[in-house]
């Protein structure tokens, strides 16, 4: 099967102006360069990276929004910037801090015109609306004006905007952004749910590491316009190894604990927290020889400390290079 | 069709749950229109007639004027596209399987569709009611007048729909929107039916597409001879401005849509 979205040595450059009238100064910035990456049917993949480094530049060209610079782009086999209206049809978009759904009117209102937007048979969409309305429990607001919708109320009616039409491709920018934890967790296990069932491959920028972990078999890492890392969670791990973290409770306060294999990094009363470097059994042995311990726990690096740890790495080889 | 009629009736319902402005414009609009009325009035009490108006022709241009205010927008406000595209949410209109122009027409014309109900008429019925004023004569002449002020939406609409084009290449349009309310307020016949205005300039201004809007309108429901002759020459004039601007707002935003530079991230 032919993927879904194929992108080969995509790029996008914007001309900026700065300086005062009549002086100004063009100069050309390059958002994103050299961009290849293939998205197959089925996957759910994340698409990091810090603000500016190209995210919502790629996902503006991969909706057809903008038009590459340079490159080739397919998404669902159709050319997005000289077939955006027809793409619109294949696929779901949500920008998380924008809306497509009409601000004055009951949400039931903008969920009825998709219909017609999207050329759905009436069933179809009363029974998806049925489906959505359940997974994503619309029930209670269906009625309520967006503008007094919640933040995560009316970011469910977006998703199910984005759905009614049965896309193949579900494309989020930032869809958990400024949500509570348990919003957050109902449209992680609904995106889960919507890609074991119906298949539905999900592309999604975000910044919350949470979203990753639950959610993305595969990540790209995109910094200063390129790829830096495609692969799945643990090869990202092994890429930009970041040290496990032990942390100790001893009885009793104490100084900063000296064992091999092991830096104590933070004291806090009782608490410390040891950066490790050797196996943690032998650590804990050392450190049980010489201290009494109340309580251990082992952290497992965070994705974040792992994608700051890549963006260091990509940055220092770039100046090693231009240096 | 169906997807364009549904836009139509989304605009409509969104106008209709702004009641309390909907009165405020209401009141405003009859205000202005009895101001303008009295101060014309006594204009008239000096002279009978000022280049082939009567101070019944004045009075009844003043409130046709006041009514179409809201449904032609000829001052304002802007379409809400040019904010969209300042702002950058045009990109999630962008994204919907619906080219942007007639969508825009069909939320634009629901919104004038409401004031037309519910601002327009009451505020003509509160000058007919305190004022006599010329109505037209017979059926056909009604049809005319109907015509002509939809075919001033329609002008109204592309009008506005390009000032908020701009926005695509200047990326903020509150300078062309200045500039838009006073070029529309005064050469529409807003703030002074033309025909007061001298000969050359009232016919020239009347030519122009912002006429389309108040003017012609007003001179084909008096039964004035505008400046092509009769209601059908009105008529003709403001369907070839509505056409022309349709067709350039269709053809700009192709051009528009293809270096769209969407804002804020």
């Amino acid at each position: 099967m032919s993927p879904i979205i194929e992108a080969q040595d995509l790029g996008r450059e914007f001309t900026v102006s700065s300086g005062r009238p009549l002086r100004r100064v063009r100069r050309t910035v390059t958002a994103v360069r050299d961009v290849t990456f293939s998205v197959a049917s089925g996957e759910i993949v994340g698409y990091l990276g810090p603000n500016g480094a190209g995210k919502s530049t790629t996902m503006k060209m991969l909706t057809g929004i903008l038009r590459p610079s340079r490159g080739r782009l397919r998404v669902t086999g159709l050319e997005p910037s000289r077939q955006r209206t027809r793409l619109a049809g294949r696929i779901g978009v949500v920008f998380g801090q924008r809306t497509t759904l009409w601000w004055d009117l009951p949400l039931r209102d903008s969920l009825a015109l998709t219909r017609h937007l999207y050329r759905v048979p009436a069933a179809d969409h009363a029974r998806r609306l049925a489906e959505l309305t359940e997974l994503l429990e619309l029930g209670p607001f269906l009625a309520t004006p967006v503008r007094q919708l919640s933040l995560g109320q009316r970011m469910r009616g977006d998703l199910t905007a984005a759905l009614l039409h049965a896309p193949r491709l579900l494309v989020l920018d930032e869809p958990t952004i400024g949500l509570d934890v348990v919003s957050k967790s109902t449209i992680r296990e609904f995106l889960l749910r919507l890609n074991s069932e119906q298949g539905t491959t999900i592309l999604l920028t975000t910044h919350d590491l949470g979203d990753v972990e639950r959610l993305c078999r595969r990540v790209m890492v995109i910094d200063h316009g390129r790829l830096a890392f495609d692969g799945d969670l643990s090869a990202l791990r092994a890429t930009a190894p970041s040290p496990r973290t032990l942390i100790v409770d001893l009885t009793a306060p104490a100084p900063p604990i000296e064992v091999a294999g092991a830096t104590a990094t933070r004291v806090e009363g009782p608490r410390q927290w040891l950066e490790l470097s050797a196996n943690p059994a032998e650590v804990i042995a050392a450190v049980s020889a010489t201290h009494r311990i109340a309580d251990l726990m082992l952290r497992e690096p965070e994705i974040e400390d792992v994608v700051a740890r890549l963006y260091r790495r990509e940055r220092t080889a770039s100046l090693g290079k231009d240096g | 069709m169906r997807l364009h009629l549904a836009v139509f009736a989304c605009g409509l319902r969104r106008y209709s749950t702004y009641r309390a402005a909907t009165f405020a414009g209401l009141v405003t609009n009859s205000v202005f229109g009895l101001i303008n009325a009295t101060i014309l009035l006594a204009v008239f009490a000096a002279r009978p007639e000022v280049n082939g108006y009567d101070a019944t022709d004045a009075v009844t241009q003043v409130f046709l004027a006041q009514a179409l205010l809201a449904p032609v927008a000829a001052f304002g406000p802007p379409l809400g596209l040019g904010e969209r595209v300042r702002s950058g949410e045009v990109a999630v209109d962008l994204l919907r399987p619906a080219h942007l122009a007639p969508w825009w027409l069909a939320h634009d014309l629901g919104r004038s569709a409401f004031s037309l109900l519910f601002r327009s008429l009451p505020t003509f019925a509160v000058g007919a009611l305190v004022f006599t004023l010329r109505l037209p004569q017979g059926p056909a002449h009604w049809g005319m007048a109907a015509v002509s002020v939809a075919l001033a939406m329609l002008v109204g609409f592309a009008l506005r729909y390009l000032y908020a084009l701009a926005g695509f290449w200047l990326l903020d349009t509150r300078g062309v929107n200045t500039a838009a309310a006073l070029l529309g307020s005064f050469c529409s016949g807003l703030l002074l039916p033309l025909a007061f205005f001298p000969d050359l300039l009232g016919s020239s201004l009347r030519l122009l597409p912002w006429a389309s809007m108040v003017q012609v309108p007003a001179d084909v429901f008096l039964g004035k001879e505008g400046v092509l002759g009769g209601p059908l020459g009105g008529l003709a004039l403001q369907a070839a401005w509505a056409a022309a601007l349709l067709w350039l707002c269709a053809a700009l935003t192709a051009r528009a849509t293809r270096r769209v530079v969407v804002q804020g991230g």
